[in-house]
């Protein structure tokens, strides 16, 4: 079957999808972002969480089916989602009812798909604008393997956008659907942190 | 394998009248698991998420009709205060991202005894709305249940919502597992006290063959609670009331020994958390009974 | 050379997803002792860096591997007829398919079948390959190939294993080992035998025994097992694969697809982590023998489930242990026997044995042993490398023993540790001396002063218990109710390196130029970089012996010298030094044009003293004497060169012994749970460890690599266990559902005291340090739980049944 949807703010198509695919597999191995992990296939372990409409969902377990026409962020786009949010006030007034339900907040659909990520063409990734909680990652010390770190990063992204200021205990609920198996959590913990602080004192 | 993604309510009862095999996929969170770990092959899968009015939910008077696929999240965020017990087993379920995607409609369908809101549904009392292209009728959830992986659908029909009863007294959900988070029940226990009828009802996840009421451990403490007359002088329930309860509910198991847990373990923590959710939903009665007194 | 004859014509084109080189430049100055970035944290974060299951490849195909349903059996037919003619089908192989005469690999012992032959040993054992132009097809392929079984009797412990009558696991045997073990299913036995045990029991005041079970763990790492074969024109086949030893696996690859090495080119590409199993080969062979056979290239990703058969697991173990103490709280002697279950095919089980015989005593002075450690053949799942490997065992034993024993003498249970710790000098009951700073007291004194974390934290935000800071979590089933509180202490001993007589070296090339006006310096080694940030410690051993700002690492691959595994505690160490020798022959190479170009200039030229910092060449004193650039011009020094740590011996294998060890590594922890008595659910509310490091070549890494470490220790004693049917001896679990990993809700806090003592033998004074911390973690945890509890527990991991006897 013939799948059509936004991803990172562009149009994207994918023919002979086989109707068992998963979202997960057609962005890896159909659109050519493989940025989204394939660690457990099961929902157990969230290295392949992106966007679907705005909220953070286990790519592996949407049928590609499912997203027809629907719009998705992945890691890939993490960094001008986040950038696109910045310049448009946060997630102060544009909730809109795609989003997450009563006081969520977020880029609005619509305005999700105004932009579009910048072209991936970087081989070293030296330049590379990054978002708040990716580059906290890096400064952290959070990224061992990495293989978990996309999953995390947009769950955590996602977090601080409702809850720009979590407690610890805040920080480990949301991120407790991504397995990280080389850090102990630690420096992940460390590395939310540091965003909610940078994301405080910006404002 | 054949993608059918009905636009509506109505070609998504078509579909399923039409092809019965067709595998209902909405948060997808149990039948994809199945598809990527190639455990199941179904002919058709019958796309559900097209369908706005399965994530809409009303408030009536008696009950909330909550549409099928209205995702975990979405129950612990609104109605926490009509369905305090499923929003608390809510929470229990997965992972965030699971809480997003997966509703009840799905917990219902698979049917699991593993599934974390049954006990809730149980001891909150509820009804499965099943349709098909022949019709809508109301299914009562002690009769939902009918093995393991089975339920009381029709091969045609889909679950359009669950119609649960609205709290009149405290609920409290436990569920144990062998992980601090995202973990699959090794057993889980609901609790809902029912002032307005003077009545408790429970709900067991896990420790059956199917999701079950402790309906002995329940008359037992309507009878004892009605005999105290705790339920106007607001006392400390006694301990060997609890203890009683709690045994009640225990042997209301009826587990096996599996990874996750042996069925001696099982029937062990189901009377904790029995005696502990008891306590909690009493003790809780007792504050909220003192400040509205007269007013029930 | 070889190296040169492969051609880039005769190479394949490359895939999509190609390690590219990573340049670091001068945003991250440091050198060694600074907690630089990693320089592939970008390229991590945005989600650019190319895993071996991100590989992709015009026109290339998808493998799929057929397992076996059962443990033990002969297969008594196989047909593949019906899954070749399927439509999409490119090729289904069996063991007759296999090109050459050699048809095994392995580790040491090359007793493993790349596909079953007539015979399977263990469930999800490889029978057949396919490959297909969609997983789906693969997949429906395999299952339409017919193999009919006749179950054999499983063998599933040491009483089954070694009875008169028990089925060989191996028939004819003709390895190394098989001379010296009692029944041909013990693949290797170690003993120890030191002073007079008898003699010295008679000394003991307080005899304490203990028979201890060790679970199977999974190393669990999140990039699944995946690779990408493409054939070259010149017959011989690229391989992108994510492994812990590239050169390893070509030694085994190779004969087996006939191919002179040379003409397998290995190129590391991402690993999603590691612990050790990916020192064994999973998909290597079978994607190059597909894409081979089918001239495409082929990519083959496990599943999580597949990944549960696909690699080996961490032994599970018998031990049983006697140890003696006097009333002052002496040791007297110590009699053990450990039993590790190697599985099906040996694996690293001998190196395993010997770990578990030779630090079987832990961090103890004990001159009176008898020990003895053996591991079976068994029809289990192959067991082998594992962070912390026979170590990890035998301190979850020897640390229950220890606290028995102060509880018996009526010590404090850290001053009966620190009254008996080794320290520098101390024998190890092999007769080596320990030669460098062995601080086991004061690692303890330092995790035991480390402030206690507050009571009741569950209670800190308001009047409502918050259910997350409480044992069950998130699922609710406790308000404080049944909590008890409990601390335990635990302290390790890990030997670093390959030990035993292993001629363990690494290779490193270095190459200093002018790029751009800059010097630059360029690190080529075949490190398998698998997180634990070996890249990074490369980019700060060029800054500091080179003195440039801009320093490249290129990928791993075989077109350079092996670097040994990356296991074993030893990156660090070995190919760390290794690339610390060739940046200094490089330097001196470049003092050499200096001196040539410009050495009549200055006098000081002459000075063996000189550095280079900063870009210049400069003298001890800190006088410029001239820029890299003007040294340099358009020159460039190269050198590729092996290094070695000091050679070690073989364990005489009846005495055991020998200086079989490089250097040891030492942590302690200091575990604080909180238990749910009543359900026998555990929150660990904080792991603090204190480990030497003997220099901190990277402090934020290091302090990453002792908390990562930690938690994994914290999994095998609450959660972690691969199940096995004793019957059947078919894996229950393979599941992230149901082989359980920590989630950052089941993790505490985890403060860390580097100590850097430094060891004189090694780089820069450097400790290897990533399996320490996994030792003591679990016996600490353990020691809470039974602080709180009061039970005797005795395995691990402990799950509520134990805790609440119900078990």
């Amino acid at each position: 079957m013939r799948v059509s949807f936004t991803v990172n703010g562009r149009p994207q198509e994918a023919d002979d999808v086989w109707e068992g695919e998963s979202l997960l597999y057609v962005l890896r191995e159909r659109m050519g972002l493989p940025g989204s992990k394939n660690a457990c296939e099961q929902g157990e372990c969230g290295s392949c969480t992106v966007r679907l409409d705005n909220v953070p969902v286990c790519s592996c377990l949407v049928a590609a089916g499912q997203v027809e026409g629907r719009d998705v962020v992945t890691v890939e786009g993490l960094a001008d989602f986040a950038k696109q949010r910045e310049q448009h006030g946060g997630c102060a007034s544009e909730a809109s009812g795609a989003s997450a339900g009563p006081g969520a907040c977020g880029t609005p659909l619509d305005a999700a798909k105004r932009w579009e990520a910048r072209p991936s063409d970087s081989q070293t990734g030296e330049g590379a604008e990054l978002a708040p909680i990716q580059q906290a990652f890096i400064d952290a010390g959070a990224v061992q393997c990495g293989f978990c770190t996309p999953g995390l990063l947009v769950a955590a992204d996602e977090m601080l956008e409702r809850n720009p200021t979590p407690t610890d205990a805040d920080i480990r609920e949301a991120l407790s659907g991504n397995l990280c198996r080389c850090t102990g959590y630690e420096k992940i913990m460390d590395a939310v942190r540091l965003a909610a602080a940078r994301q405080g004192e910006a404002v | 394998m054949d993608f059918l993604r009905p636009a509506s309510w109505e070609e998504a009862l078509a579909a399923k009248a039409a092809h019965p095999t067709a595998v209902p996929i909405a948060g997808g969170t149990d039948v994809m698991v199945e598809i990527n770990f190639d455990h199941r092959r179904p002919e058709y899968l019958l796309d559900l998420n097209r369908i706005g009015e399965l994530d809409d939910w009303e408030v009536g008077e008696e009950s909330v009709r909550l549409g099928a696929s209205v995702p975990y999240s979405a129950i612990m965020d609104n109605l926490r205060g009509e369905l305090p017990g499923l929003a608390l087993a809510s929470h229990t379920v997965a992972s965030p991202q699971i809480r997003n995607r997966g509703g009840v409609g799905g917990n219902l369908g698979t049917a699991s005894p593993a599934g974390d809101a049954h006990p809730a549904l149980l001891a909150a009392g509820a009804e499965v709305e099943a349709e098909s292209v022949r019709g809508s009728r109301l299914i009562p959830i002690d009769a939902f249940y009918t093995g393991v992986k089975r339920n009381a659908l029709a091969p045609d029909e889909l679950i359009r919502a669950v119609h649960i009863k609205k709290a009149d007294g405290p609920q409290q959900y436990s569920k144990v597992g062998t992980r601090n988070a995202m973990v699959i029940a090794v057993c889980a226990f609901g609790l809902a006290l029912h002032p307005a009828t003077r009545t408790v009802r429970t709900g067991i996840g896990s420790a059956a063959p199917t999701p079950v009421r402790a309906k002995a451990a329940e008359e037992f403490l309507n009878a004892a609670l009605e005999e105290g007359g705790f339920w106007d002088n607001g006392k400390i329930i006694t301990p060997s009331v609890a203890k009683q309860f709690a045994e009640l509910c225990s042997g209301a198991c009826n587990p096996i020994d599996d990874v996750r847990g042996t069925a001696s373990y099982r029937r062990h923590a189901v009377g904790i958390m029995a005696r502990r959710t008891l306590t909690w939903t009493w003790e809780s009665y007792r504050g909220t009974a003192a400040r509205t007194e007269g007013v029930a | 050379m070889a190296t040169d004859t492969t051609a880039d014509g005769a190479r394949a084109t490359a895939p999509v997803g190609t390690p590219t080189k990573v340049t670091q430049g001068s945003r991250t100055k440091g050198g060694i002792g600074e907690s630089t970035l990693r320089p592939d944290g970008t390229l991590k974060v945005t989600g650019e860096f190319a895993y071996s299951s991100d590989m992709w490849h015009e026109d290339m195909l998808w493998g799929q591997i057929l397992r076996s349903t059962v443990a033990h059996a002969e297969i008594v037919s196989l047909d593949t007829g019906e899954a070749l003619a399927t439509p999409g089908v490119y090729a289904v192989l069996t063991y007759d398919d296999l090109p050459t005469a050699v048809k095994n690999y392995g580790l040491e012992i090359q007793d493993t079948p790349v596909l079953a032959h007539g015979r399977v040993r263990h469930h999800g054992e490889p029978v057949a390959i396919v490959a297909a132009d969609h997983p789906e097809t693969a997949r429906r392929a395999a299952a339409k190939i017919k193999v009919e079984y006749r179950e054999l009797p499983v063998v599933t412990d040491e009483a089954s294993a070694t009875a008169p009558d028990a089925p060989l696991i191996h028939e004819g045997r003709d390895d190394h080992h098989i001379g010296h073990v009692a029944h041909p299913n013990i693949v290797h036995r170690q003993p120890i035998v030191r002073g007079d045990v008898e003699a010295a029991r008679d000394r003991a005041d307080f005899v304490v025994e203990g028979e201890y079970t060790f679970g199977m763990q999974d190393q669990a790492f999140l990039g699944p097992e995946s690779g990408l074969a493409v054939p070259a024109e010149d017959g011989g086949v690229d391989l992108y694969v994510a492994t812990q030893w590239l050169h390893s696996d070509l030694r085994q690859i190779a004969p087996v697809l006939g191919l002179p090495e040379d003409k397998v080119r290995m190129t590391l590409s991402g690993v999603g982590g590691a612990f050790g199993g990916r020192e064994d080969l999973s998909m290597q062979i079978h994607a190059c023998l597909l894409a081979l056979r089918t001239g495409k290239p082929v990519k083959i990703v496990y599943n999580r489930f597949e990944s549960f058969f696909g690699h080996v697991h961490r032994h599970p173990a018998k031990l049983h242990y006697e140890h003696g103490a006097t009333k002052d709280g002496k040791l007297t002697h110590m009699k053990c026997r450990i039993v590790l279950d190697g599985g099906a095919y040996a694996s690293a089980s001998p190196a395993v044995v010997g770990n578990a015989a030779s630090l079987a005593v832990g961090p103890y002075v004990l001159e009176d042993v008898d020990i003895e450690a053996i591991a079976l053949y068994s029809n289990n799942p192959p067991c082998g490398a594992m962070r912390g490997f026979g170590a990890v065992q035998a301190c979850f034993a020897y640390e229950a023993q220890m606290d028995k024993l102060a509880d018996a003498v009526g010590m404090d249970r850290v001053e009966f540790r620190q009254l008996n710790a080794m320290s520098q000098g101390t024998l190890m009951p092999t007769g080596q001396p320990v030669d460098s700073p062995a601080p086991v007291a004061e690692l303890l004194r330092r995790v035991k002063a480390m402030p206690m974390p507050p009571e009741q934290q569950w209670l800190a935000a308001g009047e409502a218990a918050d259910v997350r800071q409480l044992p069950g979590g998130l699922s609710n089933t406790t308000h404080g109710e049944g909590v008890v509180r409990g601390v335990g202490y635990a302290v390790g001993i890990k030997n670093v390196g390959f030990s035993e007589g292993f001629d363990d070296y690494s290779t490193a090339k270095v190459r200093m130029e002018v790029v751009g006006g800059e010097p630059v310096a360029t690190v080529h080694t075949a490190m398998a970089e698998v997180g634990q940030g070996g890249v990074t410690v490369h980019a700060q051993i060029a800054r500091t012996e080179l003195g440039v700002a801009q320093v490249t690492i290129q990928p791993a691959d075989t077109q350079v010298g092996s670097a040994g595994s990356t296991s074993a505690s030893r990156q660090t160490y070995v190919t760390g030094g290794a690339v610390k020798n060739a940046c200094e022959l490089v330097r001196e190479k470049v003092l050499e044009i200096g001196r040539r170009k410009l050495g009549t200039y200055h006098p000081a030229w002459a000075s063996a003293e000189l550095l280079l910092e900063g870009g210049k060449v400069v003298t001890d004193g800190g006088e410029v004497l001239a820029d890299l650039v003007d040294v340099l011009e358009d020159e460039a020094v190269e050198v590729e060169e092996e290094w070695r740590h000091r050679p070690t011996e073989a364990f005489d294998l009846r005495t055991g012994q020998g200086n079989g060890h490089v250097q040891y590594s030492f942590a302690a922890h200091r575990a604080v749970v909180e238990v749910d008595t009543e359900l026998g659910l555990v929150k660990v509310i904080e792991l603090a460890c204190a480990q030497d490091v003997g220099k901190a070549l990277n402090p934020l890494s290091v302090i990453g690599q002792i908390q990562g470490g930690t938690t994994q220790g914290l999994g095998i004693a609450v959660m972690e266990e691969i199940i096995v049917d004793p019957v059947t001896a078919k894996v229950r679990n393979p599941s992230f559902t149901d082989y359980l990993i920590p989630t950052i809700l089941d993790t505490p806090t985890i403060p860390v005291d580097v100590l850097e003592l430094a060891d004189d033998h090694a780089p820069y004074g450097l400790r290897g340090i990533g399996e320490a911390p996994t030792l003591s973690s679990t016996p600490a945890v353990l020691a809470a739980i039974r602080n709180a509890t009061g039970l005797d527990l005795n395995r691990t991991p402990v799950r509520p049944e134990h805790l609440t006897g119900m078990a």
